[in-house]
């Protein structure tokens, strides 16, 4: 059992569930945190936490840079290159950054070592301090393709030391950006909302969190009277209901306001501390009978 | 045919609970689900019909041949994406390896190759009259904008010559798939939400959305649920000349509606009529003959 | 001189693809010796930069204009570092483009997409 921080993740299936919501609330509750929103494309926990003493980072992949002098036109890049990155014209290579996968491969194979790299800016790393929260954000810049870079870079940051708790705030789906978020957390939320789309997304990323052996607990959120479908599919996979957060006019005003509404109310402040409570339980729980690798 | 895309940047903000209004309101036999990380559209058009499925291979996946395999370590040292371990003989993590081939390159013994990987399943539901074409991506597989391409392709493939319009539910997010859906398309409808959030994330999909010159048309959903933040949104609209298509209010019979597999035009209920403005505005600025798409 | 076709079938009277780089076929033609050959796309199977690829081979074979409805922007700038010329074709057979552009009626294609970005990740 490690004695650093345990890594939380939020996640679910669909967006607009309420990750944001629950990762941002749970990381003010605790007494001391780190949150880290990872979904790159929208960011949006930094709007809530409104963060000081913001420091930034630029996050860059290499890309090829081919020197005309030393290159003999033997086209042996062009060739390789997986991705259609490099086109030779008037027997000159020529780099398509865009389509890039930054693999190195054209570097690697090039027998005259005429290829070198440079960096090329994807996107950045904001790090600020709100109240008790160290608030970590990714931000991926408009018309890149992926975020997956910057994700890497959010998580290889030192924030570990201390036995303080992890919130990562994930991008929605369970595509390949889902997966570089979790791939180190100790224990997974699923957040669903009560509705035949909310299950059908919640199951996928079930399959997901199960595929890699993560525990995890599912919070239902924008719960109406009425059936759930949600908790039906809960019930039937065993799956540990964690909390469940009512459809609330206050709530949504106050969120669709960015304002923290574990900050704003009590009544919001004793909803999400026992949510929390029943978190961590369920984590040194799982995490003890299951330690991870 | 003219085609619509609906993209919104945040999700949850109601694209398909928007499109599907959209598609039974104009009759149109030909849409779309191009949201291959979370289809959720066939939920509401498609449920009893068994589609049509295809393999959709995506990047070829490295494998290392254990037995030809001299645990050089030369792959691990040179594989950019961190996809090869070294714990129990050399593997390739099929969900890191993007395909790039390098590993293959610098195998001193051959041990390496890439092999196709089925990356998702295209769908195709089409009957005599409609033609609705969708995808699942596999779960961890790149966000993969070839397979969106292939949905679209799909669809214009077997829709017949003489039809008017597609409709397209877009993904969320500003990334790869949402690139690809918007090539070619005529116009784009984007879901704002009148949040701190959605205004922020809008304002990503619209800078994505203006490179592409197409038209773009903006209409808010849920708009009573923030009153002030909707009028933020119509200011933001009319200084950056964006056309303003409507706004929805937040209705529970919606949710219900939805649950129970239907659009919001198919039972009587605010959101549902407010959706017919919505539409007929949006439809208006999509055939309107003008030189559009010219920035 | 030769020009190329982004093609639907492989015979004269198919119809132009829409697509450069995502077509099944190229059509190269030679308007003074009237020969032609087709051949299959090798970019249709990319993940992504399709349209780089496409152009590529267009070069290899040494064409001298490409007849197409659409064109993106990466593909155009191959092409024209390439020198060739990128003509914007009309809808109708590609026997109907050879003839109108042999008659000089085809302009310019002006307008180039941005790319698709259509690759995994």
């Amino acid at each position: 059992m490690k004695s650093k921080g345990v890594k939380i993740a939020i996640l679910s299936g669909k967006g607009g569930t309420g990750k944001t919501l629950v990762s941002v609330n749970l990381a003010s509750i605790a007494e001391k945190s780190v949150y880290i929103d990872c979904d790159v494309e929208e960011p949006n926990g930094h709007l809530f936490f409104k963060p000081e003493n913001v420091r930034e980072k630029t996050i860059s992949v290499k890309t090829p840079v081919i020197s005309e002098s030393l290159c003999n036109g033997c086209r042996k890049c062009v060739d390789f290159c997986k991705f259609n990155a490099l086109a030779f014209i008037k027997n000159k290579p020529y780099v398509f950054e865009e389509v890039c996968h930054s693999c190195g491969g054209c570097m690697l194979l090039c027998p005259e070592k005429a290829i070198g790299e440079q960096e090329k800016p994807i996107g950045k790393v904001q790090e600020g301090v709100s109240g008790n929260v160290s608030v970590h954000t990714g931000i991926m810049n408009t018309g890149e393709a992926s975020g997956i870079p910057i994700i890497k870079s959010l998580l290889n940051e030192s924030i570990l030391d201390k036995e303080i708790p992890v919130f990562v705030d994930c991008p929605p789906g369970s595509a390949c950006i889902v997966m570089e978020s979790i791939k180190d957390a100790d224990y997974c939320i699923l957040v669903a909302e009560p509705t035949v789309f909310g299950v059908h997304n919640l199951n996928m990323v079930y399959d997901l969190v199960r595929l890699f052996n993560k525990p995890h607990g599912v919070v239902l959120n924008k719960c109406l009277d009425g059936e759930n479908p949600v908790e039906t599919f809960c019930t039937e996979n065993s799956i540990p209901i964690l909390g469940r957060i009512p459809f609330d006019n206050e709530l949504g005003s106050l969120n669709s306001d960015a304002k923290i509404a574990a900050r704003e109310s009590n009544r919001f402040r004793a909803l999400f501390a026992s949510l929390l409570e029943t978190v961590m339980k369920e984590v040194r729980h799982e995490t003890t009978v299951n330690p991870q690798r | 045919m003219k085609q619509l895309l609906i993209l919104s940047g945040k999700g949850g903000t109601g694209k398909t609970t928007i499109a599907s209004a959209f598609i039974k309101l104009s009759s149109t036999k030909i849409y779309a689900d191009c949201d291959v990380d979370a289809p959720n559209l066939h939920l509401i058009m498609a449920q009893n019909i068994d589609p049509k499925r295809t393999d959709y291979f995506g990047m070829p996946k490295a494998e290392i041949d254990a037995d030809k395999c001299i645990e050089c370590g030369l792959c691990k040292e040179n594989c950019r994406f961190d996809a090869i371990s070294d714990e129990n003989g050399f593997m390739v993590d099929p969900y890191a390896c993007e395909g790039c081939g390098v590993c293959e390159a610098v195998c001193p013994a051959n041990a390496v190759s890439l092999k196709p990987a089925v990356a998702g399943e295209l769908m195709l539901y089409a009957d005599d009259n409609n033609v609705f074409s969708t995808a699942q991506l596999k779960m961890g597989s790149g966000t993969s904008g070839k397979l969106v391409t292939e949905v679209k392709k799909q669809m214009k493939t077997v829709a017949s010559p003489d039809t008017k319009l597609a409709i397209i539910d877009g993904s969320p997010g500003i990334g790869c798939p949402v690139i690809a859906s918007l090539s070619g398309v005529d116009m784009v409808l984007i879901v704002a939400e009148p949040s701190i959030s959605g205004i922020s994330d809008m304002e990503r999909i619209i800078k994505t959305s203006e490179t592409f010159r197409t038209k773009i048309g903006v209409c808010i959903n849920k708009h009573d649920t923030n009153p002030a933040n909707t009028e933020k949104i119509e200011e933001f609209c009319k200084e950056k000349g964006l056309p303003f298509t409507g706004r929805i209010p937040f209705d529970p019979e919606a949710v219900k509606a939805i649950n129970n597999g239907q659009t919001i035009v198919d039972v009587d209920c605010p959101s549902g009529a407010a959706v017919k403005e919505v539409f007929s505005s949006t439809m208006k600025l999509l055939f309107k003959e003008s030189d559009c798409a010219e920035a | 001189m030769k020009i190329a076709i982004p093609v639907d079938e492989q015979n004269l009277e198919s119809s132009v693809c829409p697509s450069f780089g995502r077509a099944p076929y190229f059509l190269f033609y030679n308007t003074d010796t009237k020969e032609s050959y087709y051949l299959d796309n090798s970019a249709v199977a990319s993940q992504g930069g399709a349209g780089i690829r496409a152009a590529q081979v267009v070069a290899d074979h040494g064409v001298k204009a490409l007849l197409t409805p659409r064109c993106g922007e990466n593909a155009e700038e191959v092409l024209r570092k390439s020198e060739v010329q990128i003509y914007k074709s009309i809808p109708g057979t590609v026997q109907q483009n050879i003839d109108a552009f042999a008659a000089e009626q085809l302009i310019l294609l002006s307008d180039f997409h941005p790319g698709f970005h259509g690759h995994e990740k």
